[in-house]
């Protein structure tokens, strides 16, 4: 479980984000909506360390991560897929594979990169390729297998669809869903696609101009047509 | 016939000197788009060591490993204390701290060292080997310049694609923020990597100086020569600067031998300017183009 209290970022003058409060439960997908400039992938880049914030707290297994530094956060237990995918183009797929795993909390047994290869076989045939030889989805793939390396508790999502086809956007949907269920793993999913996260999460959060302005069960978020009118887009 | 393997050994012992200091020069600038113009008077400084510790009546070995200790320490104390601060800011302003730590290395040795040419021993000798009659013009220390130069080579390459730590100082020159938050401690890794590039320019002055003299500035030319070896091969590739550094010493050893030494300088001046004009990311740079 990740629980957001009172959390804001400025930069400069400017709230990026302004109290900001919700709890992603465990084993369940939390998708972060709003227009752009809403705030999401600040507040993405807050939890996870790339940025101070001003206030508020961030509790993981009650444990605060807020004002902590990134580069601790993967053996804390929360890995962040960035926008725009954040595959290391100049690595091999393994070499990127192998940099998640140097992550992870537990490092007495070897990096099980046998789960990620069963999850992904597409890496497994492309292992020794540079990851810049490959294709979107399989980038996607690549840093979500990345993040899985490390073990994490918590994945922070950023939009992840971007850029895909929609069927490989199925595909990683489907995915997300399934590690969650499977797993346990608490997602964080940001998406500009509003309609299409909240056919996959569990709750919903929206953001506007860093505040956040509704929250509830993805079905009813998507069934209030004000509300979609007013932020979704949809 | 023994002119032109006199000058192709000649060619290939600078050569390998050349190779050593670009691939310094290449290991910083990739981890942090840095030309470090002071490596030079750091390999200068380190070269001092060894001379001191030799000139105290220790072994001439005693005297190398202080030199290459003292230039992890060197390498490392300068990105911390001098790089460190300007990091993040343009580029720019850490060259011209290069540039500044280059004045000020140069006369810090002067100071302590006196701006004089004293001359530095060598482990082997400098006497070709000679076979039926015919000297060939590869000497002790040549071979021991190509050998040593060779197993830093192979320990850099074996460190960098086969350890942990090797993968993280790729990831980190390479992607800083993505390593990050792979747990990667980048900053660690851009100081280690400034030590290791000033193990390996010192290592290369080490083989300058060897039964040669040394002052303040024996190493300033060295510089010139490591860069356009550096250019040649793409700054970015640690293969490439080895290859450009071979070439290159080969080439002007030709230059010299059958065209004029006068004309060393210049001939060195054009490689760099036809790389430039045919071929600007260098001979062995990866396509940057596609990146998405």
């Amino acid at each position: 479980m990740l629980d957001i209290r009172d959390l804001t970022t400025s930069f400069g003058p400017v709230k990026a984000l302004d109290g900001v409060t919700f709890t992603a439960p465990k084993g369940k997908i939390t998708a972060v909506l709003g227009a752009n400039g809403a705030g999401k992938t600040t507040l993405l880049r807050t939890v996870s360390g790339l940025i101070r914030p001003d206030r508020g707290s961030v509790h993981l297994d009650g444990q605060d991560l807020a004002r902590m530094p990134a580069e601790k956060m993967p053996g804390l237990g929360l890995a962040h897929v960035p926008e725009g995918r954040g595959v290391i183009t100049e690595l091999t797929v393994e070499e990127n594979l192998r940099l998640g795993g140097l992550g992870r909390a537990d490092r007495s047994r070897p990096a099980d990169f046998d789960r990620v290869y069963s999850i992904f076989p597409l890496l497994n045939d492309r292992r020794n390729a540079i990851a810049h030889v490959l294709s979107g989805g399989e980038r996607q793939m690549l840093v979500i297998g990345r993040a899985l390396m490390a073990e994490p508790k918590v994945l922070l999502l950023d939009e992840p669809s971007l850029g895909l086809a929609p069927r490989a956007v199925a595909q990683i949907f489907e995915l997300v869903r399934g590690l969650a269920e499977s797993e346990g793993l608490t997602v964080v999913l940001v998406e500009q696609n509003a309609r299409s996260a909240l056919s996959i999460a569990d709750i919903g959060v929206v953001l506007n101009l860093g505040r956040l302005v509704a929250q509830d069960e993805a079905t009813a978020l998507a069934a209030d047509e004000k509300l979609r009118h007013a932020y979704l887009g949809f | 016939m023994q002119q032109l393997l006199t000058t192709f050994l000649t060619g290939l012992t600078l050569g390998m000197v050349y190779a050593a200091f670009a691939l310094a020069l290449v290991l910083i600038w990739r981890s942090t788009r840095i030309v470090n113009f002071a490596q030079a008077p750091m390999a200068m400084i380190t070269t001092y060591v060894a001379l001191v510790i030799v000139d105290a009546g220790m072994s001439y070995w005693i005297g190398f490993a202080a030199a290459l200790l003292s230039g992890l320490v060197l390498g490392a104390v300068i990105e911390r204390v001098v790089i460190r601060p300007v990091e993040g800011k343009p580029e720019i302003n850490a060259i011209i701290l290069t540039l500044g730590l280059f004045v000020v290395i140069h006369a810090v040795a002067a100071i302590i060292f006196g701006s004089g040419f004293r001359s530095f021993p060598a482990p082997f000798g400098l006497r070709g080997f000679e076979a039926g009659g015919v000297t060939i013009a590869l000497t002790g220390f040549a071979v021991f310049t190509i050998c040593s130069v060779a197993v830093v080579m192979l320990l850099l390459v074996a460190l960098f694609q086969h350890t942990d730590i090797g993968l993280k100082m790729r990831a980190s020159a390479f992607n800083q923020e993505v390593s990050r938050m792979l747990g990667v401690k980048v900053t660690r890794m851009l100081t280690l990597g400034w030590a290791l590039a000033a193990v390996v320019g010192s290592l290369s002055g080490l083989l300058i100086a060897g039964g040669s003299l040394v002052s303040p500035s024996y190493m300033d030319s060295v510089v010139v020569y490591g860069f356009v070896a550096a250019v040649l091969g793409g700054l970015d590739s640690p293969g490439g600067a080895v290859v450009g550094g071979l070439l290159l010493g080969v080439s002007l050893s030709f230059v010299s031998g059958y065209v004029g030494s006068d004309l060393v300088a210049l001939a060195s001046l054009a490689i760099l300017i036809v790389v430039l004009l045919v071929r600007p990311a260098g001979l062995f740079s990866h396509a940057t183009a596609r990146r998405v």
